[in-house]
C-alpha cells in the first residue's frame, strides 16, 4: 500500500525531466551540427592542398587530380560538407595518413584508456572537491577555512602538466609509493573486453590485476583532477556562504540541529547544482588537459595520437578526434544536465515543463 | 579606482598576490637589466656548462645546451605577458559585443549569436586551440589566434546573461521611453553595468590565458624554440626527470606564480566589485 502512491508520484515526476531530455537533445543536435561545420571549416583553412600534402612531394600532377576527385577537393565547399556529413553519419571518418588505418580503429584503441582516466579523475574531483567546499563554508573565516582555500586556488593555478611532474617527483621518485608510467604492470595480462582496464579486470574476477590498474592510475588521475578538485571546493564555498545567511538555516540553528546536520543537509543542498554544472564544466577541460598529463605519465591514451596527427597535418586524424572529443563533451552535458532536472524539484514536481 | 587598490593592499592575501604579479610584470618589463645572460633568450650553445644543478651564477641551473634557466624564464614572462595582453584585447571586445547585442535585442539575433556561442563552448577549449593550432603554422602570432577564438565565448556568455537580467530593469526602460537609440542603451546604460563582472573575469583570465598557451606550447603546438617558453621548456626537461629536476621544476612554479598571482587578485576584486560569475 504505501509503495502505490510512491509510483504514481513518480511516475509524474518523469514527465517534465523527460520533455526535458528531448528539448535539449534537440539543442545539443543543432550544436553537433553546428561544431561539425567549425571543424570543416578549420580543416579547410589549411595552407596548401591537402592531397599534395597526403601524397608527398614526388607525387605527379595526374595522381594529385585523381586524389582531388576522389577526395572531392573539385568541388565546391558545399558539396565537400555534403560528402563530409555523409561519410560521418555513416561512421566513416577516413584513413589517417599518420597510422595508415581507419581514423575510427584508431580511436576506438586509444580513446578507452583516455576515459577511464577522465572517468577516474572525475570521481576524484566530486570526491574531494564537494567535501572540501562544504569544509571551508562550514569554517568559514578560521584557519581550516583559509587553508582550503589557499590550496584550491593554488590547484587552480597551474597546468595540469606541471602538477603531474611535481607528484609525480614526489611520489613516485622521491617517496616511491606510485609506478613513474603506464597503465598496468608488464607481467599482467588482461583479455580487453571494453578498453577500460579496470571494468576488464574485474569482469575477468581478477583482484590482483584490479588493484595494479588502480595503483596506476591513482597519480595520473590526480593529477589532472587537481584543477577541478579547487574549482569545485571554491564554488561550493562561495554558494554555501550565500546559503548560510539565509533565514532557514538560522531556524535551523534554533532547532537545536547539529552544525555538521546544517552543513550536509540544509547549507549544501541549495548549492549542489551550481556545483554540478561547474563539474560539468570541469569535465569538458579534463578532455583537453588530459593531452597534457598523459603526455608525462607516458599513458597510452588519445594524447599521443592527437599530437601526432596535429603535427603531421593529418586532416582526417584531426577531424576525427576533434569530432569525438566534442561529442563526447556533448553527452557529458546533457547527463550533468538531467542529472540537475532530476535535483531540482522546481524542474522534477512542476506539471509543465516549459 | 585608489580605494580599490588600497583594499586590495591591506589584505595579506591580495597584497601577496599584488606583490607576485609585479615581480612578474617587472621581471618582464626589465628583463634586459634583470637577466644576467640576456644573450641566454636565443640559440646561444654553452656545451661546458651544460646541465648544470642550480649554483652560482646559475641559479635556476642550466639546460642542455648550457643556457642559464633564470634568464630564460625571464624572457619567457615577457612573451607570455604580451600574448596575454593581446589575446584579452581581442577577444574581450568581441565577445562583450556579441553578448549585449544577443542579450538586448533578443529574437534572431540572440538565437544566432548564442547558438554560435555554444557551438564554440561545445568543443574542449584546450582541443579546439590545439586544432587551430594544428592546420596553422606555430607561430606566436597564429598562438595568439588560436587563443583568442577558444576565448570570447565566455565573455558573450558573461555578458549576454547580465543583459538580460538589466533589459527590464527601470533605468532601460526609461531611457528607451525618453527615446534613446538602441546604440546609446547597449553601450552607454548596459555595458557601464557589465564592467565589473568582465574586469573581474578579466584579470582572473590574464593568468588562465597564460596557462592555457604554456599548455599548448607543452605540447609542442605553440612558440617555437629557441625563443623561450615556459610550457616547452618543461616539455623539453620532462624525459631527464627526476635527475635533471630543475629543467622542469622551475619553469613550472614560474606559471604557478604568474598564474596564481593573478588569480589572488582576480579574487580580491570579486569580492570588491560584487562582481557574481
Amino acid at each position: 500500500m504505501v509503495a502505490q502512491p510512491a509510483i504514481v508520484q513518480r511516475r509524474d515526476a518523469m514527465t517534465p525531466v523527460l520533455r526535458l531530455l528531448a528539448k535539449r537533445l534537440a539543442t545539443s543536435l543543432i550544436v553537433l551540427v553546428g561544431v561539425s561545420m567549425l571543424i570543416f571549416a578549420i580543416a579547410r583553412i589549411i595552407p596548401g592542398d591537402p592531397a599534395r600534402i597526403a601524397l608527398g612531394p614526388n607525387a605527379t600532377a595526374e595522381q594529385i587530380a585523381a586524389l582531388r576527385a576522389q577526395l572531392h577537393l573539385d568541388q565546391s565547399v558545399f558539396v565537400q560538407y555534403g560528402y563530409f556529413v555523409a561519410d560521418v553519419l555513416r561512421g566513416d571518418l577516413g584513413i589517417s595518413l599518420y597510422t595508415n588505418r581507419p581514423v575510427t580503429t584508431d580511436i576506438a584503441q586509444f580513446l578507452p584508456a583516455t576515459l577511464e582516466l577522465i572517468l577516474v579523475a572525475g570521481a576524484m574531483m566530486i570526491a574531494f572537491g564537494l567535501p572540501l567546499g562544504i569544509w571551508s563554508a562550514r569554517y568559514k573565516g578560521k584557519w581550516a577555512d583559509n587553508l582550503i582555500r589557499l590550496i584550491s586556488l593554488l590547484g587552480v593555478s597551474a597546468p595540469s602538466f606541471v602538477w603531474a611532474v611535481i607528484l609525480m617527483l614526489l611520489f613516485a621518485f622521491y617517496l616511491p609509493l606510485f609506478p613513474i608510467a603506464g597503465r598496468i604492470s608488464d607481467d599482467i595480462v588482461v583479455t580487453p573486453v571494453t578498453g577500460f582496464l579496470m571494468i576488464d579486470t574485474l569482469v575477468a574476477g581478477n583482484l590482483r590485476a584490479f588493484a595494479d590498474a588502480a595503483w596506476h592510475i591513482a597519480l595520473p588521475a590526480f593529477a589532472l583532477a587537481l584543477s577541478g578538485i579547487g574549482q569545485a571546493a571554491r564554488l561550493t564555498r562561495a554558494n554555501m556562504v550565500e546559503t548560510y545567511e539565509r533565514p532557514y538555516i538560522e531556524m535551523a540553528r534554533s532547532y537545536g540541529f547539529s552544525e555538521r546536520r546544517i552543513a550536509n543537509r540544509y547549507a549544501f543542498k541549495p548549492s549542489l547544482i551550481p556545483s554540478l554544472t561547474i563539474i560539468g564544466l570541469d569535465f569538458a577541460a579534463m578532455l583537453g588537459n588530459a593531452f597534457l598529463v598523459e603526455a608525462i605519465f607516458a599513458w597510452p591514451g588519445l594524447s599521443r595520437y592527437g599530437v601526432e596527427v596535429i603535427l603531421r597535418k593529418d586532416l582526417n586524424g584531426i577531424v576525427g578526434t576533434v569530432l569525438i572529443i566534442s561529442a563526447t563533451f556533448l553527452i557529458v552535458n546533457i547527463i550533468v544536465d538531467l542529472l540537475i532536472a532530476f535535483l531540482n524539484p522546481r524542474i522534477r514536481h512542476s506539471q509543465r515543463a516549459s | 579606482m585608489r580605494r580599490t587598490f588600497a583594499i586590495l593592499a591591506a589584505n595579506p592575501l591580495s597584497l601577496l598576490g599584488l606583490v607576485l604579479v609585479a615581480l612578474v610584470v617587472i621581471s618582464a618589463v626589465f628583463a634586459d637589466f634583470i637577466a644576467p645572460f640576456p644573450a641566454h633568450r636565443g640559440a646561444v650553445v654553452d656545451f661546458a656548462n651544460f646541465n648544470q644543478p642550480p649554483q652560482w651564477p646559475y641559479i635556476f641551473g642550466t639546460d642542455l645546451v648550457g643556457r642559464d634557466l633564470f634568464s630564460r624564464i625571464i624572457y619567457a614572462y615577457r612573451i607570455s605577458l604580451v600574448l596575454g595582453i593581446v589575446v584579452l584585447a581581442i577577444a574581450v571586445p568581441i565577445g562583450v559585443t556579441i553578448g549585449l547585442l544577443a542579450g538586448y535585442l533578443g529574437g534572431w539575433t540572440e538565437y544566432l549569436l548564442m547558438r554560435l556561442t555554444d557551438v564554440f563552448l561545445s568543443i574542449p577549449p584546450l582541443v579546439l586551440a590545439m586544432s587551430i593550432m594544428g592546420v596553422l603554422e606555430p607561430t606566436l602570432t597564429n598562438g595568439m589566434l588560436a587563443v583568442t577564438a577558444m576565448w570570447w565565448p565566455w565573455y558573450a556568455r558573461l555578458v549576454y546573461n547580465i543583459t538580460r537580467g538589466e533589459r527590464e530593469e527601470g533605468y532601460v526602460l526609461a531611457a528607451e521611453v525618453i527615446g534613446a537609440s538602441r546604440g546609446h542603451v547597449i553601450f552607454r546604460e548596459i555595458l557601464p553595468n557589465c564592467m565589473p563582472a568582465v574586469i573581474t573575469k578579466m584579470t582572473l583570465d590574464m593568468g588562465f590565458v597564460i596557462l592555457i598557451a604554456s599548455s599548448l606550447s607543452f605540447l609542442g603546438l605553440g612558440v617555437q624554440p629557441p625563443t623561450p617558453d615556459l610550457g616547452s621548456m618543461v616539455a623539453a626537461g620532462a624525459t631527464y626527470l627526476p635527475d635533471s629536476w630543475w629543467l622542469t621544476v622551475f619553469p613550472g612554479l614560474a606559471i604557478l606564480v604568474a598564474v596564481f598571482g593573478f588569480n589572488l587578485i582576480g579574487d580580491a576584486l570579486r569580492d570588491i566589485l560584487g562582481a557574481d560569475q
